[in-house]
């Protein structure tokens, strides 16, 4: 970033070590410094592990706790029950062969994100290609990647509402169209329906799956790119053999964020889906609304569940920490 | 990689260009549709231009009190800036020397990121409610609830904007040259002069960054906010309420104003990072020149 850092220390530095070795300092000092040290680390870390536990760690405990308590028409009550989950599953042996409401629910919610994240990882990923090989200059790296980051600093909701004016019955879309007499009655599955919602994720997301790959692809070796050229590889070839897998790590990251994502997702599906789509996210919601906190707790932990497969097996690919 | 533009850069630039207008596109749509004049409807065509749906917005009539959102969002904005961006200057320094629960830390910080916000917001909800019942029973003088925009509201934001401001110390610290801090420390700065000297500066730009993504991230929360904010509500999720009700384009003239805030934001963190830059770029020139 700064070139001219290491100029700062000339000659001061030069001579010293370059690692964390402490060789003038006896053994049972390092060890003091080492433990200072340490717990000075540690007081710093302190206030962020305080906020994770309070407002994360622990109401993952009590989402848990909740999800096998019994419930009523209006309140919890703290006795242990299996309602939350039966509940949930109601219906799902007597009803087969079909599947019953809270399997469709899942099934649909896996189609989603299944057509979400193929789209987010083909754009995303052809989006980092052109930045990272095409653009040659710093500077119109930074400034393509801002363009593409600006969005994502602006509202969801305001990026969701957007696309009535262009999807909706007498939107620009279906005036085009008509226009130009290909239909003769507005398209009606344009907006509120499941295309809305699978277009308005990939519009809101893709930027969770270009920034890790980017970064996967930027620290290729380019001389490992012109190697395969100059052994005859075509450019599809190279972009098969060699750009692919070494961008694995940075499509895995973005996967796992894309998925997690529309996996709980209940708020573009409710306001996109004209709040007609039923979601994994929305059941949870839905028994809010109902003030069912076991039954809302119950769906949570089965939703964390799945999540935590999903993400387990990706990980087997890649170690997400020697990434960052 | 040849010199000379191939053809594939061509086909990508238009795919790179569709991607741009179809994040932009929409949005644009928008912006325009809010100067709708008085008897314009959701869609184009403009009926007329005007600013009859601000005015409308402002004075606050036929949608819920737009004002008072609009201002819990900027304050509970601005709090949860300017804690992400304490917290995680202070944690990433952490995470430069071994602590124990180094490891731990990270990977709660990653969970946090990716765990589905409904289970987030819920789970703090709970967490809230149980809390105020127990208060209740064991005889708190009139005790409602400790639920609140700064209480629950805020941890709800931060457990989304913390593991952000983290990443992004990494991304710093991974290439900052950590000699210069040796160079401090031999020449008899203490930790803090350190830090307050020869780090900080250095990293100022990158700071400037974790308080933008802390703002706007907090500014545009929904998702985590929906169960966890208690009896008020803060923009977004007025907004979204709209989305069901509104069939005026006040709801556009909104969205305007609220983008309009987070480009300016923006803006402002992007000329402090330039200008950081540039100052860094020109003190860095009389680095090593015996310049005190």
């Amino acid at each position: 970033m700064n070139s001219s850092q290491p100029d700062a220390i000339s000659g001061l530095a030069a001579q010293k070590r370059r690692g964390k070795s402490f060789s003038g300092v006896t053994e049972i000092g390092l060890s003091m410094i080492q433990d200072r040290k340490s717990f000075f680390a540690w007081l710093q870390a302190a206030p962020m592990m305080l906020v994770f536990a309070l407002f994360f760690l622990l109401p993952l405990v009590f989402v848990t706790i909740v999800s096998a308590w019994d419930y009523n028409e209006y309140e919890m009550i703290p006795a242990f029950s299996l309602r939350g989950y039966t509940d949930t599953f109601e219906g799902c042996v007597a009803d087969l062969p079909d599947l019953c409401t809270i399997l469709k629910t899942y099934l649909k919610t896996l189609q989603l994100c299944l057509m979400t994240w193929s789209l987010t990882l083909l754009i995303g990923f052809t989006v980092a290609y052109f930045l990272a090989f095409h653009i040659r200059s710093k500077t119109w790296q930074i400034v393509l990647t801002l363009l593409c980051t600006i969005p994502f600093w602006t509202s969801n909701v305001i990026r969701m509402i957007a696309w009535i004016p262009l999807l909706g019955r007498n939107g620009l879309v279906n005036n085009a169209l008509e226009g130009m007499g290909l239909i003769h009655q507005p398209l009606e599955w344009l907006l509120f329906s499941e295309f809305s919602v699978v277009l308005a994720l990939v519009h809101l997301f893709t930027f969770f799956m270009v920034v890790p790959i980017f970064n996967s692809m930027i620290r290729i070796d380019k001389r490992l790119i012109e190697a395969a050229y100059d052994a005859g590889a075509t450019g599809w070839q190279t972009l098969v053999n060699v750009v692919i897998p070494l961008s694995k790590p940075g499509i895995v990251i973005g996967s796992i964020f894309v998925i997690t994502i529309v996996m709980g997702d209940f708020v573009t599906i409710g306001v996109m889906g004209g709040e007609q789509i039923a979601s994994a996210g929305k059941i949870i919601e839905t028994r809010l609304n109902a003030l069912q906190f076991p039954a809302a707790a119950a769906n949570a932990v089965i939703l964390l569940g799945i999540t935590i497969l999903i993400i387990s097996a990706l990980t087997r690919i890649v170690d997400i920490r020697k990434e960052l | 990689m040849g010199e000379k533009r191939s053809r594939s850069f061509y086909v990508l630039a238009a795919f790179f260009a569709a991607y741009v207008l179809f994040l932009y596109g929409p949005m644009f749509a928008i912006y325009i549709l809010s100067f709708q004049g008085p008897d314009g409807g959701l869609t184009f065509p403009m009926n007329g231009v005007s600013l009859h749906w601000f005015s409308k917005v402002f004075s606050g009539t036929g949608i819920v009190d737009i004002g008072a959102a609009f201002r819990r969002s900027l304050e509970l904005g601005l709090v949860v800036m300017v804690l992400t961006v304490i917290l995680s200057v202070s944690a990433g320094m952490a995470f430069r020397k071994s602590f124990s629960g180094a490891t731990f830390l990270f990977y709660v910080a990653i969970a946090s990121l990716i765990m589905p916000s409904i289970i987030t917001s819920l789970g703090i909800a709970l967490e809230f409610r149980l809390f105020d019942d127990f208060m209740i029973k064991n005889g708190a003088e009139g005790w409602t609830t400790a639920m609140g925009l700064f209480t629950s509201g805020l941890g709800a934001h931060l457990t989304w904007t913390l593991p952000f401001g983290l990443l992004i110390m990494f991304a710093i610290f991974n290439r900052f040259d950590s000699r210069l801090e040796e160079a401090a420390r031999d020449l008899g700065a203490t930790p803090w002069q350190t830090f307050r000297h020869v780090v900080l500066p250095i990293i100022l730009p990158s700071v400037v960054g974790i308080g933008l993504f802390g703002f706007t991230l907090s500014w545009d929360e929904l998702a985590r906010s929906s169960q966890a904010i208690g009896s008020v509500n803060t923009l977004p999720l007025e907004l979204q309420g709209l989305t069901t009700t509104v069939t005026k384009p006040d709801i556009y003239a909104l969205g305007t104003l609220t983008s309009a805030v987070s480009f300016l934001v923006i803006f402002l963190a992007l000329i402090v990072i330039l200008v950081l830059q540039a100052r860094q770029r020109r003190h860095g020139s009389d680095a090593g020149k015996g310049m005190v």
